[in-house]
């Protein structure tokens, strides 16, 4: 039977052992009007057999790597080296779980390490936790540390219309038991902080500095939602004075996967580390005086605060924070710029020749990274259809899905992934559009 | 054997990728908004690879050797999951995508949830969380969510057992209740370690007003059955609250028992338990939450529903929709599909004889080391155990040794240790869990061990204290690091 090694003789050498007759007898506790229920499922397959079903199920979706895809809002496709699955491969790194036991964990925990100080160089920041379950979660925990520094007497968040829109939900979510009033709003004595998205929700950027300083002046703390391959371009977040970095940094090695698993990163100021939610990783050294990693500041945690911990927890999002390691040391400081610099270019060349088109238009509001808004002459969905139907093209993302008045606007996305061919054919599929 | 770290290994002018050159004419780069320098490691992909080769080779997992951490259900991950789970039909799609193009997904998804459904007894099932701990969260805030539609607006209290993991207050103070702890029965007395029944009710005359309901983990974490679990639930839902199960050791109740059938309304469960999928070092997880009737409506969404029947001529259809009254959304997008895909492959391959076989071979093997090991060290809640069973680390003759000394000894012998130290209420805490993938040699050969180790701890406790002796490192100074308090390279 699958998985499971026994023989009959073990068995009955294991049951003799226990003193009983029969399996059966070890479930004696259970109410015996419910115990061994007839699940109705379809019957078991052998590895042939799941291989095909799987196969066909894969098989009957039309994926980004099927046609050209200028789709992103918050996922993206990006180039994955080989090396990253290469490396998530390796059982030794996907079988273990957190590391709880240093002397044999030393190579998660190192790898953790390694992926805090490389947060820390992208964002700017002085720490970096282990990771948490996606850009939205790590949003929403930033948002709770900024309540928590200010000890629970600041009950606001401002957050601005241009973070994600999932991410303001999941944050409505996360403190619908908190009594937390979260919305588009002024900043005054009761706000713990001001949450914008760099390059925002659209793709504009924009130099940050203003709001910190009036999100300083209120007292609040500044959260800024980045965008990991963006920061291989742009000025890191805190030269603007931001005091707690999060993101979505599945563009870093994670793939699409429809949507997880990510990884939310999460990384801050000194003096907040205490405030902090997640798996902290830090150095120190063994009886014998020779360095070593382990986990540290649980303090924090729910497994020792109970139901006074900082958050609820408990694992990290660890081999997809590995992905983001091995990804940024396989890129290393030139690759990461080479990225951003071709999504940058080919996003503002695709912006330029779509803005030629009759009866499109782009918005245009200062610099933007790789994702601009294009205004159609119909409805987004039938531009979309149109596009896979006719070109195999997957289009943008309709932002009347979120925002009432920007029915007929669609967020563009153009990363590396996206050769100059493909930016040519999605403006010659446009044209015909409108023709 | 230490391994330098990237940032010793970097040499400036290196790079292991090699992308495409600039194909478009090149745009004006925002001045002011650029930044100078990246301190990213710079190294050779050869370098990369043997880097993170070396790291991997200093730690233990599953594919090495027995993982008994007990409450993590550490069992063999099945291979053809992780390829299946690379399907290039899986691994490309965008959540964003139209319905009409990711159809096989949402059929993937649709049937998990009905599996799901099915082996826990529910009438929903929500795959969005990401994981248990997220997986409680939810169901507290849909617990909490119910109370509130029927305009019961005082309640604000969560029993929660003193054997509880440490999410379930955390996931309770997080959702804005208070947590109210109820101890277990004493050991010697009939169903120690199960709630204590009379704590119970006094808690629920105490609270009974202002009760949202119970978290309840069955088996709980002395790896007991509940026995009376039916008389709690009772006793919480007369007091108009609700049970939320703890799914953590559904290994022991696949085709054993349905949560659903004993008295649960909500649950989660945990893919990466319960369900083959790998722990990753620590996530993803996944914790998807199934309800009973009365708290469908408030599942998290948006979940898949089936808008077409199967016909002779076609093929069902899929579209996500949004629980009525759901608590909203606790992740972006759509939860830990390439989890899922994993988690859908290994409930095909086993059936339902196979997930009950799953079972009835965590708790055989569970029983079987118990009996191998309750002569060396005491098993003070003894009575036949479901997956796991906690001893006491403690050896007599043997004054100074501590379940910690046992663990880092185990090490040595080429084994992971268990949990240590919890539950809270047993003394010197060794949680065991051998999961059903485990040979009876490889049980025996633990079972050896421990009884070496008891022998050693009684001759020379000086070889526990120091172990253990053949690793990258050894023990390691947590103090300090907590003091020093080094999160990153310096330099």
């Amino acid at each position: 039977m699958p998985y499971i090694s026994h023989s009959d003789a073990d068995r009955r050498a294991m049951l003799a052992a226990i003193g009983v007759q029969s399996v059966e007898e070890l479930f004696a506790d259970v109410p015996a009007h419910v115990c061994f229920p007839d699940l109705n499922l379809p019957p078991a397959l052998s590895e042939i057999e799941a291989r095909w079903e799987l196969g066909s199920l894969a098989g009957a979706n039309f994926t980004t790597a099927d046609g050209p895809c200028f789709l992103g809002a918050g996922a993206y496709r990006h180039f994955v080296p080989a090396v990253v699955d290469a490396v998530l491969r390796r059982g030794e790194f996907y079988t273990a779980y957190t590391p709880y036991q240093p002397e044999v964990s030393q190579g998660t925990l190192q790898a953790i390490f390694e992926y805090q100080t490389m947060i820390c160089a992208l964002t700017g920041m002085d720490v970096s936790n282990a990771s948490h379950y996606d850009g939205a979660t790590a949003t929403a925990e930033a948002v709770i540390t900024a309540v928590n520094v200010h000890r629970m007497k600041r009950r606001k968040a401002a957050f601005s219309p241009y973070v994600h829109p999932e991410y303001r939900a999941v944050l409505r979510t996360y403190t619908q038991g908190m009594g937390l009033e979260v919305g588009d709003q002024e900043l005054d004595n009761e706000t713990a902080c001001l949450v914008v998205q760099y390059p925002d929700f659209f793709g504009r950027v924009k130099d940050l500095t203003p709001l910190a300083e009036a999100a300083h002046a209120a007292g609040a703390l500044l959260i800024v939602v980045a965008n990991p391959i963006a920061l291989g371009l742009l000025r890191p977040p805190s030269e603007f004075g931001a005091d707690i970095v999060v993101g979505e940094g599945q563009g870093m090695g994670a793939g699409l996967n429809f949507g997880g698993p990510y990884l939310g990163f999460f990384a801050t100021r000194e003096e907040y580390v205490r405030r902090m939610a997640g798996r902290l990783v830090g150095q120190t050294v063994d009886t014998e005086g020779k360095r070593g990693f382990v986990l540290t500041l649980s303090t924090r945690e729910q497994h020792i605060r109970r139901e006074k911990a900082t958050s609820n927890i408990c694992t990290n999002q660890g081999l997809v924070a590995l992905a983001a390691a091995v990804y940024m040391a396989t890129l290393g400081r030139c690759g990461m710029r080479q990225v951003a610099e071709l999504c940058y270019h080919r996003a503002h060349y695709a912006r330029r020749r779509i803005g030629e088109i009759d009866g499109f238009s782009v918005v245009e509001d200062g610099p933007f990274f790789n994702e601009f808004v294009v205004r159609c002459p119909c409805p987004v969905s039938e531009v979309n259809e149109y596009l896979l139907a006719e070109w195999g093209i997957i289009g943008g993302y309709d932002l009347g899905r979120d925002y009432v008045d920007l029915d007929g606007h669609m967020l563009l996305c153009v990363t590396e992934m996206n050769p100059r061919e493909e930016v040519d054919m999605l403006v010659e599929a446009l044209e015909e559009v409108t023709a | 054997m230490t391994e330098p770290l990237l940032f010793e290994l970097s040499r400036s002018g290196r790079c292991a990728a090699v992308l495409p050159a600039l194909d478009v004419p090149p745009a004006d780069l925002p001045a002011g908004l650029m930044r100078d320098d990246l301190p990213l490691p710079e190294m050779g992909e050869a370098d990369v690879v043997r880097h993170y080769t070396r790291l991997s080779q200093m730690n233990y997992s599953v594919d090495t050797g027995f993982y008994p951490l007990g409450s993590c259900t550490m069992k063999y991950n099945p291979k053809i999951n992780e390829e299946v789970a690379r399907l290039p039909g899986f691994v490309h799609l965008h959540p964003y995508q139209g319905e009409e193009s990711v159809q096989g997904a949402l059929f993937l998804m649709y049937y998990l949830q009905e599996f799901l459904k099915e082996i826990g007894g529910f009438a929903g099932v929500s795959l969005q969380p990401a994981a248990g701990a997220q997986g409680e969260l939810t169901g507290v805030l849909m617990m909490r969510a119910y109370h509130l539609a029927r305009g019961d607006t005082a309640r604000n209290v969560i029993l929660v057992p003193d054997s509880a993991h440490g999410t379930n207050p955390a996931s309770t103070t997080m959702s804005g209740l208070r947590v109210v702890e109820v101890p277990s029965g004493a050991a010697d007395v009939p169903s120690g370690g199960n709630v204590d029944l009379a704590a119970l009710k006094a808690a629920c005359d105490e609270h009974g007003d202002r009760l949202v309901g119970m978290m309840l983990t069955n088996p709980n974490t002395l790896g007991l059955f509940e026995e009376r679990v039916e008389e709690i639930a009772r006793l919480v839902h007369a007091r108009g609250g609700l049970m939320y199960g703890d799914g953590a050791n559904m290994n022991a109740l696949l085709g054993i028992a349905r949560p659903g059938d004993l008295g649960f309304d909500v649950l989660h469960y945990n893919l990466h338990k319960t369900f083959g999928t790998p722990h990753g070092g620590g996530g993803p997880g996944s914790g998807p939450v199934g309800a009973a009737p009365s708290l469908v409506d408030f599942l998290p969404g948006p979940v898949v529903a089936m808008d077409e029947q199967w016909s002779e001529e076609s093929l069902p259809h899929f579209t996500f929709v949004s629980p009525p009254k759901s608590i909203g959304r606790v992740k972006a997008f759509y939860g830990h599909f390439g989890v899922m895909v994993r988690a859908y492959a290994y409930i095909r391959m086993l059936g339902a004889d196979g997930l009950r076989r799953v079972a009835e071979h965590a708790v055989l093997n569970a029983n079987y080391l118990m009996s191998q090991v309750k002569d060396i060290y005491r098993v003070p809640y003894g009575r036949a155990c479901m997956h796991e069973f906690v001893c006491e680390g403690v050896v007599s003759d043997a004054p100074d040794v501590r379940a910690l000394d046992i663990s880092k000894r185990l090490i040595d012998y080429g084994f992971h240790p268990p949990t240590n130290y919890f539950p809270l209420i047993v003394h010197e805490a060794l949680m065991i869990e051998p999961t059903e993938t485990e040979s009876k040699e490889t049980l025996d050969a633990f079972a050896d061990a421990l009884r070496k180790i008891a022998e050693e701890a009684r001759a020379n406790p000086d070889l526990l204290q120091q172990a253990p002796h053949n690793t990258p490192v050894r023990r390691l100074d947590e103090v300090r690091a907590a003091r020093e308090l080094t999160l990153k390279w310096e330099g």
